[in-house]
């Protein structure tokens, strides 16, 4: 489903992502680990478009994506959710899911101004399958509540939903439960076994060795901006290149 | 405008508008620096530091008619300045928000306050002051350079100097400069961060105040002339980059020269609109200043 | 919650408070002012737009609906286009204007952005100052009275219904536009528009739209002050315009529907009321304008909340 080729990244001299490709098939939950600045956050970065590549091309369904802005990607079907939580905190819960559908809706001006029917039917709609969404995460009975009276783990679960209002055929999640707390992480982990449920391909970063190797149909390690191994989970805890590149890191397998 | 011309050999003509474009630019430079030492240590762009040059012109002034003598004048209405920066920094610390938006106010009103304060205490007419040095002048390549020129000229380049060793020598300068690259680990190494503040917010009023001492025997004042030469200070930081006091020196000069050749040989009406075109210019094309400096803010 | 045309009890407030106003209004100079103060409420409402809803300051308001004026005036004063169409035409062109220079302005954010703005402003009032043949200089102009379709507004009542009527409509437009999935962009971009991007928001694109719909109202606004007051002047496009329009709505209560117009009112009465204290004036505006950021950063419409939520909980 996405096919990465060759993808180059520098940074002064510096290469974060070098020379790297690896493909994801559809359906998939693929885990991408390494050791802290192997450059994992800077690969889905260039992905999303937010980063431009210096070399090489990007594929999603045999369409060339290399260098699409974010905001075009979403209305391709690929959505992200970030590493440091970008949530409006300005607005309530409901609203920051409602934004998830956002590209569904109709944001005219005349009619906004003039609050066509199809405004008020559009968010009739959508503001059911937001609560719906907020469902999923037991969060319906906050929905009005503004986001930034929230706790770190629930809106980092706030993050994954908004996602999924985008209805996106990938969506790349960036350390999902970095800070979170067993009983937090174990939510998320399960939150995103339904999201798979849904037949929602997963590229997934994290340090969260136990989850990744719960969860993941397919890992690919990166040390240094290059690939250092892949496999499925099995493979990977045996891998000798892997255990002695998280050597010290205290890695639990 | 500053040197009178004795020739109309072109050369003569353009290095007279070098020279005089060199003498205000160094004010700008002044003020640059002002702007640059607030921003580097609080995040804040101080929008009365054009009236903090007014303030260090029009007490000298006023400090004169009482009959001081003029270097007493001169250092007492440094100190005025420097308290006036330390009160600005008093009300920013205990104001109860923190946004940049409304810290853009807060220093809009405090520069209005200090438009009508100097109203109030002093009075709405132009002033002027005699040259430290007397009003002679020398001819040189041509053109006549007055004492004042080389006055600020001379200045502006001991104080740049200064400021370099006092960041980079002192223990103070050096506790500043950890405090401007990161506020919690200057923290936790013992440096008191609003002390650092505070001393930040004087010495860049007292700064402000010598610029618009040593102009004022040029250019005369009056209590509004810190609108333009704040916003033109301002222009001067941006093309250095904002963040580098010592650019903010290369940005007034360049900012100082332009502005005298267009009012010489291009539109003296337009010659105040050169700053605001260069700002836009550097803002759009270079946000990280001449320089390149990379933490300008982008999307 | 969703009705059609949601003309809300607030909305009727407003339009009863601005249908008893003129009962108290003694004398012409009352007039002025009450025109004014809405003039500049409408400014505010789109500037509140900007500033208060999508997170993007500005700092060149007033010189944008200092320079629609002007557009219009020279139209209709120098060119004979009548005076509807002139200022149909300053709109239009201010929009492209806004539109223009919004790509590279709104790129920048926070000090940069008013810095950008402010330069923009006052490049404006330059011209406006220096290019005297068009625009009579400093001394200004004078502008042709105002008419519609030969209907002549002469009078300061049919003046102050003029734009009452357009504010009470504008304020209507602006509430369902913040309501809609139009203003929760907006919203989103002042959260983070690094959130608004991830979901398919061309955050740049709506950035442009509500600048260039907030300099649009600042021209209608600015050229019905020229032809309500047959004058006018580089001032209106200065520096300390812009700032004072900013500061109005900041006063008000930025993101507050209401904090616009109660920022425009009392910033536009006033310096009225400080003549008396003359040199005093400014002194006192910037006294004024420090304590309130100090300690209601939030603005006056806060204030109203604190007073609505005591009553309701001694209700209870």
């Amino acid at each position: 489903m996405l096919k990465i080729n060759n993808i180059t990244k520098q940074f002064g001299g510096i290469k974060a992502v070098d020379d790297f490709s690896f493909r994801v098939k559809k359906g998939h939950i693929h885990s991408i680990i390494g050791p802290n600045g192997a450059g994992k956050t800077t690969l889905v970065n260039m992905i999303t478009g937010v980063y431009k590549t210096d070399n090489g091309t990007i594929f999603l369904d045999g369409a060339d994506i290399t260098n699409i802005s974010t905001d075009k990607l979403v209305h391709r079907g690929i959505c992200r959710t970030f590493q440091n939580l970008e949530i409006c905190e300005n607005m309530t819960v409901l609203e920051n899911v409602l934004l998830g559908f956002d590209k569904y809706m109709d944001k005219s001006l005349l009619k906004s101004c003039f609050r066509a029917k199809s405004i008020l039917e559009d968010e009739i709609r959508y503001k059911d399958r937001a609560i719906h969404l907020l469902g999923l995460i037991g969060l319906e009975k906050v929905a009005h509540q503004k986001a930034e009276n929230l706790s770190y783990g629930i809106l980092k679960k706030l993050e994954i939903v908004r996602a999924l209002g985008t209805s996106p055929e990938l969506i790349l999640l960036d350390e999902p439960v970095a800070g979170l707390n067993p009983k937090e992480t174990k939510e998320v982990s399960d939150l995103i076994k339904t999201v798979v449920a849904d037949e929602v391909t997963i590229v997934l970063v994290e340090h969260d060795m136990k989850m990744v190797m719960d969860i993941s149909d397919y890992i690919t390690v990166m040390n240094f901006g290059k690939k250092l191994a892949q496999g499925i989970p099995s493979e990977i805890v045996n891998n000798k290149d892997v255990i002695r590149a998280y050597l010290g890191n205290g890695v639990v397998c | 405008m500053v040197i009178g011309l004795s020739s109309n050999k072109p050369m003569n003509e353009l290095f007279g508008f070098l020279l005089s474009g060199i003498t205000v630019g160094f004010i700008y430079a002044l003020v640059g620096i002002g702007f640059t030492v607030i921003y580097n240590s609080s995040g804040i762009i101080n929008f009365s530091q054009g009236e903090f040059v007014m303030a260090g012109g029009m007490s000298t002034v006023f400090l004169l008619k009482a009959g001081l003598p003029l270097g007493v004048s001169f250092i007492l209405a440094i100190m005025i300045t420097s308290i006036i920066g330390i009160v600005l920094y008093k009300l920013i610390s205990y104001s109860k928000d923190s946004s940049q938006i409304s810290l853009i106010i807060l220093t809009l009103g405090f520069a209005i306050f200090l438009r009508g304060l100097a109203e109030v205490v002093f009075d709405k007419e132009l002033h002027t002051m005699p040259s430290f040095v007397g009003d002679g002048s020398f001819d040189m390549l041509g053109t006549v350079l007055t004492y004042q020129s080389i006055v600020i000229m001379v200045v502006s380049i001991v104080i740049v100097v200064l400021l370099y060793f006092f960041f980079k020598k002192t223990k103070t300068g050096q506790a500043m400069k950890a405090a401007s690259i990161n506020v919690d680990a200057a923290r936790l190494m013992g440096i008191n961060i609003k002390k650092v503040l505070m001393i930040n917010f004087a010495l860049s009023a007292a700064i402000a105040a010598i610029g618009g001492v040593l102009l004022t025997p040029i250019t005369s004042t009056n209590y509004e002339v810190g609108i333009m030469l704040g916003l033109k200070g301002f222009a001067a930081a941006i093309i250095g980059g904002l963040s580098n006091p010592f650019g903010a020196v290369v940005g007034g000069l360049v900012l100082g020269v332009l502005e005298s050749l267009i009012a010489g040989y291009v539109s003296s009406e337009y010659k105040d609109a050169v700053a605001f075109v260069v700002l836009l210019a550097i803002l759009f094309f270079m946000p990280g200043g001449i320089f390149g400096n990379t933490k300008a803010q982008r999307v | 919650m969703l009705k059609r045309y949601n003309i809300s009890q607030d909305i009727i407030v407003l339009a009863i408070l601005l249908f008893i106003a003129p009962f108290f209004f003694q004398n012409d100079f009352i007039y002025e002012i009450a025109i004014v103060s809405l003039l500049n409420a409408l400014i505010c409402v789109g500037l509140n737009m900007l500033m208060g809803y999508a997170g993007q300051v500005s700092l060149g308001h007033g010189a944008f609906a200092g320079l629609g004026g002007y557009i219009a005036v020279i139209l209709s004063s120098n060119y004979g286009i009548s005076p509807l169409f002139s200022i149909f035409i300053a709109i239009v062109t201010m929009a492209i204007f806004a539109f223009i220079i919004s790509k590279p302005i709104l790129k920048l954010r926070g000090h940069y952005l008013a810095m950008a703005t402010l330069g923009v402003g006052i490049i404006i009032s330059i011209v406006l100052n220096v290019e005297d043949e068009l625009t009579g200089g400093s001394d200004g102009m004078s502008v042709d009275s105002f008419s519609v379709f030969g209907y002549e507004f002469t009078d300061s009542l049919q003046w102050y219904i003029l734009c009452a009527v357009l504010l009470i409509f504008t304020i209507w437009m602006f509430k369902n536009l913040i309501n809609s999935p139009f203003g929760r962009v907006l919203k989103s971009i002042e959260g983070s528009q690094k959130a608004a991007n991830s979901v398919g928001i061309n955050v740049s694109h709506y950035k442009s739209v509500v600048f260039v719909i907030s300099v649009v109202i600042a021209t209608l606004a600015g050229s019905l002050y020229a032809f309500f007051s047959g004058f006018i002047s580089p001032s209106e496009a200065s520096f300390s315009h812009s700032i004072e329009l900013v500061v109005m709505v900041v006063l008000g209560g930025l993101g507050r529907v209401y904090g616009a117009i109660i920022g425009a009112v009392i910033l536009t009465i006033l310096p009225q009321l400080l003549t008396s204290f003359e040199d005093y004036q400014t002194l006192i505006y910037g006294a004024i304008i420090i304590f309130v950021m100090m300690f209601m950063p939030k603005g006056i419409a806060s204030l109203f909340d604190d007073i609505k939520r005591r009553l309701f909980a001694q209700n209870k």
